[in-house]
This record gives C-alpha cells, structure tokens and sequence, in this order.
C-alpha cells in the first residue's frame, strides 16, 4: 500500500476549468451539498479502509520565521492574494497509483454552485516511504 | 508480557471454532475478541490452560453474537445441519488460515492486514499502528477482505506463492510501530515452513533471516543509511547469518529453484564476505542471471547491473544498464554510482541530484542527497588541497 495526499488549493495550480465565486458566495443548500460530498468522500473510504486522515486549513495564515538568538520569532502576513494557498488535504492509503488518480478524480466532482462538479484541480504527492529491508 | 505464546494460538482456535460449525468471518471476529481480553486479563491472571481459556471465551463470544443475529435455534440446527469435517490438527487449521488469508482474490495490502490479524494473531489497532492508519480503516480493511473470501471453502486446497509473497510485504515494507513487523514475518514463516516442505518457503525465510542479520548495520543511530560496502561487518548476527545459510543449504539441495532461494543464495554470498572487498560478485553476477530468467523482472536486471560494475567494472555496469528500462526506480541512482566509479564526477553529482527527487523513501532521499553534495563539494576539497600545496 501506498501513502498520497490529496492538496486542495484556493488558489494556485493549473488554470482552472470553470471559474467559480468563492464558497461565501454560492447559495447556503450548494454550500451544504459540497462540504457534504467531501464528508460522504471520506467516509466512503473509511469503508473501503482507505482513508487515513482529512483536515481544513483556515486561509489565512502567517509566515513565521527564527530571527536569532535570545530574540523573538519574527511574524509576517496574512497575505490577502499570495499566489497559492492550500484549503485543505486529504491522505489515503492506496494500493496503486492509479486507484489515487481514480479517488482524487472522484473528490474533484465536487458539486459547484450550480450543484454540477467543480472539476477543481487536486494536487496528488507521494509520501516517502520507509526504506525496505532488502536491497539487492 | 511476552504475547507470542498467546499469538501462536490464535489460527489453531480460530480452526477449532470454524470445525464447530462457525463461519470463518464471524469465528475470526469472536478470536479477536478473546485475544483482546487475554492481552488484558492473562498478565496478572495468567490461565492454566491458555488454549482451553481462548476457545471457551471466543466461542461464548461467538455464540453470544449469533444469539444476537438470528434465532439461536435456527443457528444451532444449521450447525447440526452442516456435515462435521473430518479429524483435523491444529497444523492443518492453521495452513488453511495462511492460505485463505493470502488467496489470490485478494489484493496485497488487504492480505497483509488479514493474515497479520488472523494468522499472527496481532489486535486491530497494533496492525493500524503498524502501517499507520486510523484503528476504524484497519478494521474496515479486515472486514471487506473476510467479505472478499467469505466464498471460498476453509479447505480448499491453498497457492502457497502468495502466501510467501505476502510474508515478503511483511517483511519488506514494515514501520517499526509497536509489533516488530520483520520479526513478525519471520516468526510466520519460520511456522510455514515446519508445516509445508516447500523449498520456496525455506527459501524465503534464509533470505529473511540473511537480511535481518544485518539490520544493525544498515542503519546509523541517526536514522541515515549505511550501503552495504561501507556496513560494519562485525555488527551482522552471525547467528542469524549461519542459521539461514542452513536452511538455504537444505532448500537448494532439492535442486528446485526458484525466486527465494535465489535472491536468498545472493544474500549468503554477501554475508560470506568478511569485507566488501571480498565479495564474490561473479559468482553473485550468475545468481542474477538465474534470477532474471525466473522472474522477467526489471529491478534483478538493475541489481545485476550493479554486480557487473563490481564483477567487471564501471564501463561493462553502464552496458549492463542500458537493458534496464529508464523508469524503473533507483536506476538513476545506480548510474550515477557507476559514473562515479568511472571518475565522471560533475556527470555522477548530477544524477545523483536527479535520484534525490525521485527517491521513493526518505532514508534513500538523504543518502543520495549526501552522495551528490560530496561530489559537489570535490571542486572546492581540490581547490583547498592546491592551495595548500603551493
């Protein structure tokens, strides 16, 4: 079995397929219906003993950084329009690449404000793994 | 306490309870359960009879959640019902648990969670540690995978290959969570073996144990990796290293070849070797061709061409390579070593800086990132020695 993570970005990636307003902006039952089909995505993958963990990120965040020694950290941002921000992530644990392109192609269906799919651009990453015991 | 003795039980009382009428699914459910309360109950109340205390606790479970289901009745004629198999040990329940456990129609990742839950009598939250996933997707895993066999007959005869090619993803692809998964892989396999005279399966546990010799060795305290021409060698089990020596002894005396006893035979000639320089890479260089003719597998002609550039040299290793498909894993890595070897520096830090991206594991990543920054820093190391010299 093979760790991903499923990156979902506000903003950043390719160009997008259709542009949307952001979520504040949709009507309150669309709203519902996307945060639910992420909810149902999880716990289908709980079910198939795939899924391994979800979380949200707020979108503002700060930079923060070692500014020497006996001194403070230094704090800079929020930043209103960096060019990329993360929403949130998801990781499943998977038998083959493939099954992770078929399941993050499934959480970009994602339903819009029209309640059609978003067809929203997931970033797919590898986790390194540990290293095996044999070698040669 | 020690809990193998009591893991060591677990297939033989899942066996008794399916000869007594119950489904495998639900009998391996009610073992769990008795297992769980053993690992509880038995460090300060240790049972006179721990076999008998399992069986009578997992079938009171067992009863008490098909009570729970149906009509007790009902379920008790359908037992009656059902022809009594034949006299059985507990060696044969538990072949048949390894087999059922591993059948082909499951997929690798879901026999490994079974056969370590039922065969290795491990709890479902030391597997979930163990790959580290949540304790519910473990259980889920196990539960659709009983679902998978829940068709096939508990003495249908079993494919003992992939039963070994899970014990090898045991084994191979362990975290090091609470359960020891490598000594948990050897543990399975080493009871295979007393059950079954296969040579492949004697194979596989010399090669386990050739390779866990030198677990000490392969690793720095810090976690960095140590290849294996620069492992300290007095740090190898040699314990470890004799006894599956033996054991491979044995298997190739059958003059059956196969994978195992091959990859194992590579492993010995290693081992054999009191330094690196010693090596007998010829010799290891035929035991790839045996292989690659075995298994049609691109990463035996990769390691091949490894052996080659140490049996012959650099040039007749980048021929070698150039066999090997581009995309197989860590090809980079090798022809940067073997450009290295012959003296293209500036050529070897590069790929050594392309393997770095590309390395699928985090131990392997920092290896060659180190082995390119080396190779960097020879320009200025030269530069310094010159100015010294003036």
């Amino acid at each position: 079995m093979a760790k991903y993570l499923l990156l979902k970005h506000y903003r950043g990636g390719p160009t997008p397929v259709v542009e949307f307003e952001p979520l504040d902006r949709w009507a309150p039952d669309k709203v519902d219906a996307h945060i639910q089909y992420m909810h149902d995505f999880a716990a289908k993958l709980e079910g198939t003993g795939e899924f391994v963990d979800g979380q949200a990120l707020s979108p503002e965040g700060t930079f923060v950084r070692y500014d020497g020694e006996d001194r403070p950290p230094v704090t800079d941002g929020p930043f209103a329009e960096t060019k990329d921000v993360i929403a949130g992530w998801m990781v499943i644990d998977v038998e083959t690449y493939e099954r992770a392109v078929e399941l993050a192609g499934e959480l970009s269906a994602a339903p819009g404000p029209d309640g059609k799919p978003i067809y929203e651009w997931l970033e797919l990453r590898p986790f390194l793994t540990e290293a095996p015991a044999v070698t040669e | 306490m020690n809990e193998t003795p009591l893991r060591e039980l677990i297939p033989a009382v899942t066996g008794v309870l399916v000869r007594r009428g119950a489904d495998f699914a639900t009998a391996e459910d009610a073992v769990q359960e008795a297992l769980i309360r053993a690992l509880a109950s038995w460090p300060t109340d240790p049972p006179a009879d721990p076999k008998g205390w399992l069986i009578t606790v997992a079938w009171r479970r067992f009863l008490d959640v098909t009570r729970a289901e149906s009509a007790r009745q009902a379920r008790e004629a359908r037992v009656e019902a059902e022809p009594q198999p034949g006299p059985a040990t507990d060696t044969d329940d538990t072949l048949q648990l390894y087999f059922l456990c591993a059948h082909p129609s499951l997929t690798p990742g879901s026999a490994v969670a079974l056969t370590l839950r039922a065969v290795g009598g491990l709890t479902t939250r030391q597997i979930a540690d163990a790959y580290m996933v949540p304790e519910a997707t473990m259980a889920q895993r196990i539960s659709r995978a009983k679902r998978t066999v829940s068709g096939v007959r508990f003495d249908e005869p079993g494919n003992l290959a992939t039963v070994l090619r899970v014990l090898y993803l045991v084994f191979n692809e362990g975290y090091s969570g609470e359960v020891d998964l490598a000594e948990e892989a050897i543990r399975l396999t080493r009871q295979l073996t007393s059950m079954t005279d296969g040579e492949e399966a004697a194979g596989l546990h010399a090669l386990m144990l050739l390779h866990h010799a030198r677990r000490a060795a392969r690793m720095t305290p810090e976690g960095a990796l140590v290849p294996l021409a620069e492992q300290d060698r007095t740090r190898w089990d040699s314990e470890l290293i004799a006894e599956g020596v033996a054991i491979l002894q044995i298997a190739l005396a059958h003059d059956r070849l196969g994978e195992y006893q091959a990859q194992a035979a590579i492993a010995a000639l290693h081992a054999d070797a009191q330094t690196a320089e010693e090596t007998d890479w010829a010799q290891i260089v035929e035991w790839y061709d045996e292989l690659d003719r075995l298994t049609d597998n691109p990463v035996v002609r990769l390691n091949r061409a490894v052996a080659v550039g140490e049996a012959v040299g650099p040039h007749a290793g980048l021929a070698a390579l150039e066999q090997v498909d581009a995309a197989v894993p860590r090809r980079t890595a090798v022809e940067a070593y073997l450009r290295e070897r012959t003296g293209d520096l500036a050529l070897a830090a590069r790929l050594y800086s392309d393997a770095a991206r590309t390395a699928s594991n985090l131990a392997e990543r920092d290896h060659l990132t180190r082995q390119a920054a080396r190779l960097h820093d020879v320009p200025r190391v030269l530069r310094e020695k010159e100015l010294r010299h003036r």
